[in-house]
């Protein structure tokens, strides 16, 4: 059985409340913290701690810590990214319904590390179930003395609200978010500055998505040094992988990070195989935005190592014949679905969720998705495969911000490497328009190669 | 697109001025925009969508312009610029959905209520549109119903049929 730091007591009964919450040992970290540590020393131990965010970017979080401005007389704020849109990914939703007071615990020992009098949790405004539970738990730990004023008479004052979002993927790109904070549009700021010398009201910032807050917490209670003692190299402590599609046991699972990739599909400790005794043909592992893999190439690297989850291990082979940790959103397809058709409806995702201010993002994912429309619908010709290809590679790196690479890297990996899928699509254009759901039989999971 | 055809003009209650107010006290001085989103919000749960004139009101409540209000309404999903259905189903349309059979759901929707997606039934009830990844693919395919955004998950036809049946006999027993 593997380590579980967030999600140990998530069977309690009860344990959505503060009192069970407590009683399992809970707000252990912010009384250690504020009665015998300076913010300082909290800083330090998340650094050693190793911790990465585990939003996406895999940015060690006590360096971004590190980095905010501290000028005389101006507020720094602490942002919660509760976002969570990335196709795939669930983890935040499911740790916020099952223990929120986890999240709360560690935005308090986080904000006071950060010396924020006044935090926020943005939470996307679907999960309104969530930010109920939120609310109710924020108003508990207020009533025992967390948050308000002088904390546990420590001097320490700390005020915790939950912003609802609108329905926008673009605001997890934390720029985004913070315009959409401060009740804009949610386009994507130029940077620099950065938001830890500019964020929230032109105010230092640090915005953390949900699993890095929440991972504070057994940093803090047990020593930054201990947490890096779980994991392998720069991938330490334990990561939560929402695991979706066709998995026989699809949910969310913690995970000590270095888990052979192949015991995490297969043993019954996690997604127990795939669902219906079908064989697997694909994994996108890391949300959406990541390269797709076969699934020789999931298992195994390039060198026939067997693939690892850890940031290093999943990224071994570059874009070639690797793919990224991203935000954990791990996606298995059955060797009955078509990569050509999921390619389409996300790419058409992208364009939806363009926030239109890039005309290489902006356009460019239109004219992807009509491509791919026209293909999956049996009307495309060869030409098009080059024509997605030249598309995506305009895109990547002439953005504002990443989601112009997020919508370019699956579509470039779709092709790498089940090109034979397009082309089937465009030599049977009347079988391709009559079939159901993604039936794609023809492609021979075990057969597939990678290429260029 | 704001819809100017169709206004509705509302003067808002007490009680909703008043949670106006609570969310405003959130944020620093100055910085009263910031409450724009969440009031939004709050009123389209009281009016099922946002009316040129409630977006109005919005705006001289905050001291922004209208314009700042609008631009907002236009850019977020979750916001409806026209009427809708008393029950807007709101199916995740999202590849991971897809693999676990989110198509389905969306054509049995379809048939069932005979109405095509951004569409009214003709009593007014029903409403139903596809929506992007609600971060609950592992329990897909998933709907919500706002103004709550009550959560339906690991859907089947059956399970649709029976979730139509109980709204229509809540709606039945409220009025
Ligand atoms: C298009 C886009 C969407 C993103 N969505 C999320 C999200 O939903 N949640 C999240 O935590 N980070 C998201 N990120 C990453 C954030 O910009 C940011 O890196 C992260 O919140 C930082 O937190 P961390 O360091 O704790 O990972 C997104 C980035 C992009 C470009
Ligand atoms: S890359 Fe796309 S989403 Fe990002 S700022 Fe540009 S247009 Fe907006
Ligand atoms: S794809 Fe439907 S909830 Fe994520």
């Amino acid at each position: 059985m593997g380590r579980k730091l967030l999600l140990t007591h998530i069977d309690v009964p009860g344990i959505q409340s503060y009192s069970v919450y407590k009683a399992q040992g809970g707000y252990r970290s912010v009384d250690k913290a504020l009665k015998s540590m300076s913010p300082d020393d909290v800083v330090e131990e998340v650094k050693k701690s190793g911790l990465r965010g585990r939003g996406g970017a895999g940015f060690p979080t006590g360096m971004k810590w590190s980095f905010l401005a501290k000028p005389e007389g101006v507020p720094r704020y602490l942002v919660c990214n509760a976002d969570e849109s990335e196709p795939g990914t669930f983890k935040d939703r499911y740790l916020m319904t099952h223990i929120p007071h986890a999240l709360i615990e560690g935005m308090i020992v986080s904000s006071y590390a950060l010396g924020a009098h006044t935090s926020f949790i943005y939470v996307r405004g679907e999960m309104m179930p969530q930010i109920r539970i939120l609310e109710k738990a924020i108003a508990e730990a207020k009533a025992a003395g967390y948050l308000g004023k002088n904390i546990l008479g420590s001097g320490y004052d700390l005020e915790l609200y939950v912003q609802p979002g609108g329905g926008a993927y673009i605001c997890g790109e934390e720029t985004a978010l913070l315009e959409s904070l401060e009740g804009k549009r949610g386009n994507p700021r130029i940077k620099p500055p950065f938001p830890a010398i500019a964020g929230l009201y032109g105010c230092p910032t640090v915005v953390n998505n949900v699993e890095s807050i929440a991972a504070t917490v057994p940093i803090i209670n047990d020593g930054g040094e201990e947490y890096a003692k779980i994991g392998i190299e720069r991938s330490t402590g334990t990561k939560l992988i929402s695991a979706g599609g066709n998995l026989a046991k699809p949910g969310v699972y913690e995970i000590e990070l270095g888990l052979p990739v192949e015991e995490f599909i297969y043993s019954d400790e996690y997604c127990g195989g795939i669902a219906n005794g079908k064989k697997l043909k694909a994994v996108v592992a890391g949300g959406s935005s990541v390269p797709i893999l076969p699934a020789n190439l999931i298992t195994k690297t390039i060198k026939g190592d067997p693939r690892l989850m850890t940031y290093e291990s999943l990224a071994d082979g570059g874009f070639q014949s690797g793919t990224m940790m991203g935000s954990g959103g791990f996606i298995a397809f059955d060797e009955d679905q078509c990569i050509v058709r999921n390619t389409w409806n996300f790419t058409r995702f992208y364009r939806h969720e363009s926030c239109g201010q890039c005309s290489p993002c902006r356009e460019g994912t239109g004219w992807m998705e009509k491509v791919l429309y026209n293909i999956e619908h049996g009307r495309g010709t060869m030409n098009d495969i080059d024509l997605l290809w030249d598309i995506q590679r305009k895109i990547e790196g002439n953005t504002i911000c990443p989601l112009g690479d997020a919508a370019a890297w699956p579509v470039a990996a779709a092709i790498r490497h089940f090109r034979d899928e397009f082309e089937w699509h465009i030599n049977h254009g009347q079988e391709a328009q009559s079939r159901n759901y993604g039936l794609a039989h023809y492609a021979d999971p075990l057969e597939v190669v990678t290429e260029s | 697109m704001l819809n100017v055809k169709e206004n509705l003009v509302v003067d808002f209650s007490p009680s909703l001025l008043e949670k106006f107010g609570e969310i405003v006290a959130r944020y620093p001085e100055g910085r009263q925009k910031s409450a724009l989103l969440p009031i939004l919000h709050e009123v389209q749960a009281v009016y099922g969508w946002l009316s040129a004139d409630m977006m109005d009101k919005v705006a001289s409540y905050l001291s922004i312009k209208p314009i700042e209000v609008y631009e907002v309404a236009t850019f977020y999903s979750m916001y409806f610029l026209q009427p809708q259905g008393k029950y807007t189903l709101e199916v995740c349309r999202t590849g991971p959905c897809c693999l676990v059979g989110a198509e389905k759901i969306m054509d049995h929707l379809e048939d069932k209520l005979g109405i095509k997606e951004g569409e009214i039934t003709a009593d007014g009830l029903f409403s139903w549109r596809g929506v992007e990844c609600l971060a609950a693919c592992g329990f897909g395919p998933v709907l919500q119903i706002g103004p709550e955004y009550t959560f339906y998950e690991k859907l089947t036809p059956d399970s649709v049929d029976a979730l139509i049946a109980n709204l229509r006999t809540e709606a039945q027993a409220k009025d």
